[in-house]
Parts: C-alpha cells; structure tokens; sequence
C-alpha cells in the first residue's frame, strides 16, 4: 500500500496535498460554530447536484410537458417525489447556509484584508446561486415558475436603450413561452457545475490566506491553530448532522412548506395569480425593488439599480471599513450597526412577503412607508460602518495579541 | 497501558464513525439507483389486450408489448404439422411445440432474436418455414425454436393469457 502511495506520490504529490490543505492543514483554535456554515454549504451544493442531476433524467424542459413531467416524477418514479422534496427544500437550506456564512464574515470581518479576494469571489457565487434558483424556480413550469419568471426577466426592460430588446433576446420571442424555459433549463445545469468552480477558487483564497477567527486577529501557527483533523472535520460533521435533521423535518413533514400554493397550478400566459411573491430567499430584495416608487418615470430603473446594489455594495465593505479592529466583538458600535442591519433585513422580507399596498393600523402605516424607511436603513448601514471607522467615532475595545 | 487504551479507544471511534457513515450514504443513495428502474406508469403498461377473432388462419399480427413487438400468428394445420414434427432432442435448445402454445392454433412470441435483439421477419420467411432473423441469419421454425444460425435460444414466449375466446391478454400485471 505505501509502495503504490509511494510511486503516486513521486509523480502528483498526493499525500502533501492532503497533509497541507486537509488533515494538518493549521485552524485557528477558536473558531465556533458560526463557520460551520461554509462546509454546510459545500454540502448543500453536493446534494443539490446530485438530486438535480437525477430529476434531469426524468425531467422534460418543453412548455407543453414541464409541469407533467413535474407530477410523474412526483407520482410515477420511484423515490421521485424525495428527489424532488430535497432539492426544492434543498435551495431554501442552501441560501439558509449561504446568508448565516455571509452575515458570519461581515460580523467578524472576514472580508478586511488580507482576504478582500476571498470575500468578492463569495459575493460572485451568491450572485449565481441567486441566478440558478431563480431558473430552477421556473422549471416546474407553474404560475408561480410562469410569472416570476416574467417579473423578473421584466427588470431588464428598465435598462435604458437596450432593455426592451433585452429582454425579447432573453426570452427568444415577445413573452415568457418555450424557448425561454429550455434555455433556462441549460443555464440551471450549466450554472451549478460553474459553481463548483468558483468554489474551488474560493477555497484557494481561503487556504492562501487562512481563516478569519472569532478574535479577529493574525494568528501564530501552531501557537493559536490546531491541525484541521481531527478537530474541524469532527466538528463539521457534527454541524452537518444537527443540519440535516432540521432539513430532513422539512423534506420529510413540511416538503410545501416554502413553496407556493399556486406553483401546482399550471403555468397560464393569459392570467396572473391574485397575489405573486418570489421565494423567501428573493423578499428583502423585491422590498427594496419596489420601495423605490417615488421617483416617477425613473422609479422602475432606480429600483432595479437599488436591488442590484443592495448586493453589489458587498464588493466594496472591505475598503468602507476602516477600523484598526477586524472583529466586531470588540467595536461595540459596528455591533450594534450590524445587529440593526440583520433585523431590518428581516423587516424587508417581511415586506416584500405583504401585498404591495398592504398597511398596518387600518391604514395608517402603509408598507410601502416601511420598507423605503428599511431600505434606507439597509444601505445606511454600508454608510455608517463607513464613517465611524473612517473618522474614528467608534474606540474599539483592547484586542488580545494572542488566543 | 493507558496510552494503548487511548489508542484502541480512537481506533473504535474512527471505524465507528466510518461505517456509520459508509451505511449512512448507501441508504442515501437507495433512492438514486431505484430511481432509474420502471417507473408507476411504465409498470402500468405490463399488460396488453389483444382482440384475435380477426386474425385469419395462416395470417400473423405484431403487437407491441412494454415496448417489444410480440408475434401472434393463427397457425394452419400444416404448420402445427411441421412444429410437432420437430420435437426432436437434438434442437439446439430442445422443447415440445405443445410446451410453447395454449391452443395449438395460436403461437405467441417475443419477436427479439435471442442473438443480439433484433426483430425477425415474419412467418414463412426462414428455413422450416418459421422466421429468420435478418441481423445474422437465424431460423426459427413454426414454433418459434431455433433451428440454424448463431442464436442460442428459442424465441421467448411471453406470459399470455386467453381472457375470454377472442381475447388475449399478453404479460402479468405489477406492482
């Protein structure tokens, strides 16, 4: 056996590879259970595509058999209706994952340097996980798959001079019909393998300039790390076993719970359903894209702008942050932007979740008041972090030199 | 003694947490390879209904049956005559024409040569005036038992019924 390993290993060195990026690879110590959620992601992803694969064996990307193809995996293949349940439930786990692993990297400011390219490739496969579910969400070709399909490819249309062609090209004719869904199926397979590589390169950012920690701080190998098995692979089984129960309580007794009646419906070009809303993953964003309606003529394309934005803003917090800390455990001011921030994240979904002329009190709070008042909040915080550190009004408290 | 203990202790732990593991992915992927075999609405096909009052004598019909063409031929006289005539133990795969029917008149096959799968030509076409297969050149005679040629076997005569005098009801119902 080491004879072989031996002969491998003087060609493509193996054995160091694992060594130095897996078994004694140097963690820090300190990590806690907030950066379980990379690995738990990384898991999502691998069921993701392995359930996605085996429902594209039996799935039929044309406008007239899409939505029964959806039924005989649900009725006639064997074990089609758990494909099914893992994969729909599987996207809600994996942005449930994705947005704990991000909100985790803004609190202990991962994203400061040396890793600012760790954290833009981050914001590079959020931006495709946002692309492959929003087509995914299309396949099973209901009215919700239909219209929010229409709604959304819709948004191009706001960008000035080419938008309406745009998005005639997006859809291969003059509204959301066959052409567009088989394209969206290739884009939905293509996509997640696309992933796979962008998550590659994120890993070799990670393990080029090691893992932040909860302190913040630049750690001594070996001093402040432990090698990364036994202590973080155990670790990270253990956080995909309490994962995959509360997973598997959806898969297997609320598999509807996040997905919308009226998606069982199938998809009709000649009616809109009473009330559509996206997925929960997609609401505080549609609150930010319709809270822009003041604006007149421009609010159509001053909402699409916010919504990208929202997230595009991510790509420049390691240069708005300017404080001599990483950690927000020890800036007790940035702690409490950041809590406001998860808060008002929640707020925004919750509006985008209401009908867009919905109120509180009988009228006298309408939402759409809420969600500009949130939606300032929103970017206010990019705005804040920016100027408390940046003109040193937040003092942080003392930083350890060492764990 | 104590450090032999702690090893022991790790070793336990580590073939526990691997074959908890090995049997927790192979449950896993259970219903990833089921997911491939026939599906409800193909086992609901397992069965096909025949109505054989209009199939004349010396005259033979194709039907499809899950998705393989049977033979139905209405024998004559003369051919139940020449498929008797070949009980004989030194056929490649020896077996008694009145083996291989429910009424003498009827002779139901599987039309998939037993070679690589091809479709034989119909009745009257091969030596002993039974099938020949156009892939490799296999005869079967009138009961379907090859005779010359590469094929191994007879031709497969599929789970039939008569349902009532006029009907046939090929195959078993599942699941």
């Amino acid at each position: 056996m080491s004879k072989i390993m031996e002969w491998i290993d003087a060609r493509l060195p193996v054995t160091e590879l694992i060594k130095s990026q897996a078994t004694e690879y140097p963690t820090p110590k300190n990590l806690n259970y907030w950066w379980n959620f990379g690995s738990l992601a990384l898991m999502v992803l691998i069921i993701m595509i392995a359930t996605g694969l085996f429902l594209a064996m039996h799935y039929k990307p044309d406008a007239l058999l899409a939505f029964n193809s959806v039924e005989h995996i649900m009725r006639d293949v064997n074990y089609g209706w758990l494909l099914r349940y893992m994969h729909a439930n599987g996207a809600t786990f994996f942005f449930v994952a994705v947005y704990i692993h991000i909100l985790r990297g803004m609190y202990y400011g991962s994203y400061r340097a040396p890793r600012e390219i760790l954290w833009w490739i981050g914001i590079v496969i959020f931006f495709m996980l946002m692309g492959t579910a929003f087509m995914g969400y299309v396949l099973p070709w209901g009215q919700m798959s239909y219209w929010g399909a229409a709604v959304i490819t819709n948004l191009m249309s706001a960008i000035p001079v080419v938008g309406e062609d745009l998005v005639v090209w997006i859809w291969g004719g003059f509204a959301v019909a066959d052409p567009t869904l088989n394209r969206f199926f290739v884009l939905h397979f293509l996509l997640p393998l696309l992933v796979v590589g962008v998550v590659v390169v994120h890993l070799w950012a990670l393990h080029a300039v090691h893992s932040n920690n909860p302190v913040g701080i630049d750690l001594h190998e070996g001093k402040d790390t432990l090698p990364f098995h036994p202590y973080f692979t155990i670790k990270d089984l253990y956080g995909m076993g309490v994962f995959l129960i509360v997973y598997c309580y959806f898969v297997f007794f609320a598999p509807n719970a996040f997905i919308e009646a009226d998606n069982y419906i199938p998809a009709d070009p000649m009616q809109t359903p009473a009330h559509i809303v996206p997925e929960w993953y997609f609401l505080p964003f549609y609150a930010i894209l319709r809270a822009i309606d003041f604006l007149g003529a421009y609010s159509k394309l001053a909402g699409v702008v916010a919504m990208v934005l929202s997230i595009a803003i991510l790509f420049i917090l390691p240069f708005l942050d300017r404080s001599p800390v990483r950690s927000f455990r020890y800036r007790p001011l940035s702690k409490q932007l950041f809590w406001i921030f998860v808060v008002n994240a929640f707020v925004l979904g919750w509006v985008g979740y209401n009908p867009p002329d919905a109120s509180l009190f009988h009228g006298a709070v309408p939402l759409i008041l809420i969600g500009r008042v949130s939606t300032a909040i929103y970017f206010s915080y990019f705005v804040l972090l920016w100027l408390i550190t940046a003109l040193d009004i937040e003092k942080p408290r003392p930083v350890p030199k060492s764990l | 003694m104590a450090i032999e203990a702690e090893e022991n202790r790790r070793d336990f732990l580590i073939l526990a947490t691997s074959a908890f593991g090995v049997a927790g992915v192979a449950a896993a992927a259970w219903p990833f390879i089921r997911s491939w075999s026939p599906s409800a609405d193909v086992l609901a096909q397992a069965t096909t209904e025949v109505d054989i009052s209009t199939v004349q004598e010396g005259q033979m019909i194709t039907v499809p049956w899950q998705g393989k063409p049977v033979f139905i031929l209405h024998r004559t006289a003369e051919m139940i005559a020449s498929a008797q005539k070949g009980d004989k133990e030194t056929l490649p795969d020896p077996a008694q024409d009145a083996d291989r029917v429910k009424k003498p008149e009827y002779l139901v096959l599987l039309a998939v040569c037993t070679h690589l799968g091809c479709v034989p030509q119909p009745v009257g076409t091969g030596n002993y005036g039974g099938f020949l297969c156009p892939c490799h050149g296999s005869h079967y005679d009138t009961s379907g038992r090859i005779r010359q040629g590469p094929a191994p076997k007879n031709l497969e005569v599929p789970h039939y019924e008569f349902k009532d005098a006029t009907n046939l009801v090929i195959g078993k119902a599942m699941a």
